[in-house]
């Protein structure tokens, strides 16, 4: 069975549809990549996974978890899913260890102790142990990025949700972000990501989404959808000539 | 040819200084506990509550405080409640007070980014925990120096209440007035004593501003 089931999801932003009927099924420990022009709905496809949108029409479940708009609903689909974004959103006036801390302690009410204890676990896993309590202003943005990164893991999800978490990184700190990505799909979490990093795309994930005018255009394996890209936009996203 | 000395003319005047600095406290702490109750029904989820707020703090913004006092004063009179003057001056500048500090407080919770609302969200929390936690955290920060800058409106707005007959610092000095006959340095007095009270306000305000900033963590 399927770990996330997306069904016939529309969208809709006033007259603007911006998911048009979207259906991708995602298997546990899949590594799936959401690229497509902007404006072609991949990131609003990825915030209606973790309810940050209402959706118009169709359904969103994960792992048994449905996509319903009321706040309880919406706390059980959010403790399964985790998401990671393009700003980092670092809660600025608590440490690195204390944003690992606050939602373990206030969402599942794990002991302050406990919840100690998995921040620092968290932390030393994308390399920050170090930076326990170190505020975000005084971190990288690629440090910030892997806080946040611990932030989300120390929730325990089944699945993350990446929306272009390098987009707004200074290109050297981009590779050590996707090092910790990379590690997490090799360890099995099962991630959806939109992003522009095609190469890391082609390298890490089991499947590549191409959408374009909030329709799913393509989808398969890297290798078939890199190579052989068969509709001409995707070949001009791609920027592959001929 | 007068028979007061500037000490005797200081001395009522700082006398009298004490009901200014009284009321400013009075109309502070009030209108912060009433405000911080508008505040928590305007960024509340009632539909009603915002309505409520929105056009409490539009009556009050809209007409001025002398205005307020007058109707607080006459206005009950006509019930037949015979309101003192401290009365209705307090009532006045709390509600006053309250409508803007709950305007300046909204701006502050509102300029927290979008992104600490959706992170929070993403992680499970709720919205009393979101406020709780994340975002009154940083909001209070941002709230601290204009809270203490309006604060020097409300030491000046206790003026407006000689009008209506409390004896504060102003309405010292238009009784100091009356019996000494010498306006400019009887006014004089009072403008340095309202400097006194005010400079340390404003410029603590500065400071605080300046700290805050610094202290501000944001990305």
């Amino acid at each position: 069975m399927s770990l996330i089931e997306i069904t016939e999801v529309k969208k809709r932003f006033g007259d603007n549809e911006v998911l048009k009927g979207i259906n991708i099924d995602v298997d546990p420990g899949e590594v799936i990549a959401i690229i497509g022009k902007s404006g072609s709905g991949k990131s609003t496809l990825l915030r209606c996974v973790n309810g940050l949108e209402t959706i118009d029409e169709g359904s969103i479940s994960v792992a048994g978890a449905q996509l319903l708009p009321d706040e309880l609903h919406l706390k059980a689909l959010r403790l399964k899913v985790g998401m990671i974004f393009q700003q980092f959103n670092l809660f600025p006036h608590l440490t690195a260890g204390r944003n690992v801390m606050l939602s373990q302690m206030v969402v599942k009410k794990t002991p302050k102790a406990e919840a100690e204890a998995m921040a620092k676990r968290m932390l030393e896993r994308v390399g920050l142990g170090h930076k326990f309590d170190a505020y975000p202003d005084e971190l990288s943005g690629g440090q910030q990025q892997r806080v946040a990164i611990a932030r989300a893991l120390a929730m325990q999800p089944i699945a993350l949700l990446c929306d272009e978490i390098t987009s707004a990184l200074d290109p050297e700190l981009v590779s050590e972000v996707l090092a910790v990505v990379k590690e997490l799909a090799s360890e099995g979490m099962t991630l959806i990501m939109v992003t522009h990093e095609m190469r890391f795309a082609r390298d890490v994930c089991s499947r590549v989404v191409f959408m374009h005018q909030g329709r799913v255009h393509e989808i398969g394996p890297p290798e078939e959808v890199f190579a052989h890209p068969r509709t001409p936009e995707l070949r001009q996203f791609l920027g592959v000539t001929h | 040819m007068s028979d007061f000395t500037t000490w005797d003319i200081l001395r009522n005047l700082l006398l009298a200084a004490r009901w200014t600095v009284l009321l400013s406290l009075v109309s502070f702490v009030g209108g912060g506990l009433v405000g911080a109750a508008l505040l928590f029904l305007c960024i509340g989820r009632s539909r009603a509550g915002q309505a409520f707020v929105k056009a409490y703090v539009e009556l009050f913004q809209g007409t001025p405080l002398l205005m307020q006092l007058f109707l607080a004063f006459f206005g009950l009179g006509l019930f037949g409640i015979d309101v003192p003057a401290w009365l209705a001056a307090g009532v006045a500048l709390i509600l006053w007070t309250a409508a803007f500090l709950s305007e300046i407080w909204r701006g502050c919770v509102e300029s927290i980014a979008k992104g600490q609302w959706e992170a929070s969200s993403s992680l499970g929390m709720g919205y009393i925990q979101q406020m709780r936690h994340v975002i009154l955290p940083q909001a209070l920060r941002i709230a601290v120096p204009p809270t203490v800058g309006f604060s020097v409106q409300v030491v000046k707005g206790t003026a407006l209440t000689s009008i209506i007959g409390f004896v504060e610092l102003s309405k010292a000095g238009t009784m100091v007035t009356n019996a000494t006959f010498e306006p400019f340095t009887v006014y004089g007095f009072v403008a340095l004593i309202y400097f006194c009270l005010c400079w340390p306000l404003s410029r603590s305000s500065q400071i605080l501003e300046r700290k805050l900033n610094v202290a501000h963590r944001n990305h």
